[in-house]
């Protein structure tokens, strides 16, 4: 919802079944890890998504992916190794 | 390799848990021993071209593993588990934290859980990690990265070895 446009806190609550103070708790932790933006705006502050830094967590998780896929790759060598001292 | 071996890795951001989970070719004895022998764990957990060894294990509940990934030039990484929960050939949990070199540990860390079953030969085992800081999960892989990344084009060529073999 926020990736399309800046949104305030009451306008995001309005959306789930959820109370206001739920979706602010929410926003703070997303902010502190710098996953959203938050602009004031006279009395209210909008918050919208920071793409760059979402796909920086997904490239980061692909990482870790590949990093398990070499490693299980490595076992499924081992495995077979395993197999045939077993025969 | 056997391309129908199901691997599936979900990351589950607010839950700061990552799942893994993979079949193996192989009866569940032999993967329940790749995953709690030292002499064995040492032979795949490290992603190529890093390596791995453990300078000490005792697999039983309250016992320690003490390891390091050492990449190519030769950095240690150490790190400790402590396994929290044994049920053989079943299940075993574990605590994982970053050390120095004495043994200290760098907390917070991580908590394992991994559930081996088998079904006519073909062995899945589940892994849960949950881990206490988003930022720590961060450090695991900066940890990986520092000695991989430029080695992550030897790693594409590796796995392209591995699956030309097949």
């Amino acid at each position: 919802m926020i990736a399309l446009q800046a949104m305030t806190p009451n306008a995001i609550a309005d959306n789930f079944h959820t109370t206001r103070q739920a979706v602010s708790k929410h926003l703070r932790i997303l902010t502190e890890c710098n996953l959203v933006k938050q602009e004031q705006q006279g009395r209210e502050i909008y918050y919208s998504l920071e793409i760059e830094k979402m796909k920086e967590i997904d490239k980061w998780l692909e990482q870790f992916r590949k990093i398990w896929e070499a490693r299980f790759n490595q076992l499924d060598n081992l495995l077979l190794t395993m197999k045939k001292r077993k025969k | 390799m056997n391309d129908n071996l199901l691997f599936d890795f979900t990351v589950d951001k607010a839950a700061k848990t990552v799942y893994i989970t993979r079949e193996f070719d192989a009866d569940l004895s032999l993967v329940w021993d790749a995953f709690t022998k030292k002499e064995l764990l040492d032979q795949w957990i490290a992603p190529k071209p890093m390596t791995a060894k453990t300078k000490y294990q005792d697999f039983k509940v309250g016992g320690k593993r003490f390891y390091a990934m050492i990449s190519p030039e030769g950095v240690e990484r150490w790190a400790i588990q402590e396994y929290t929960s044994i049920t053989p050939k079943t299940n075993f949990k574990m605590y994982n934290a970053f050390a120095d070199k004495d043994e200290n540990p760098e907390l917070p860390g991580s908590d394992w859980d991994h559930t081996f079953s088998e079904q006519n030969g073909t062995t899945t085992v589940s892994i849960t990690i949950y881990n206490e800081s988003l930022e720590r999960m961060e450090r695991i892989l900066d940890g990986f990265t520092k000695g991989m990344k430029m080695s992550l084009h030897n790693l594409e060529n590796l796995l392209a070895t591995l699956s030309q073999r097949q």
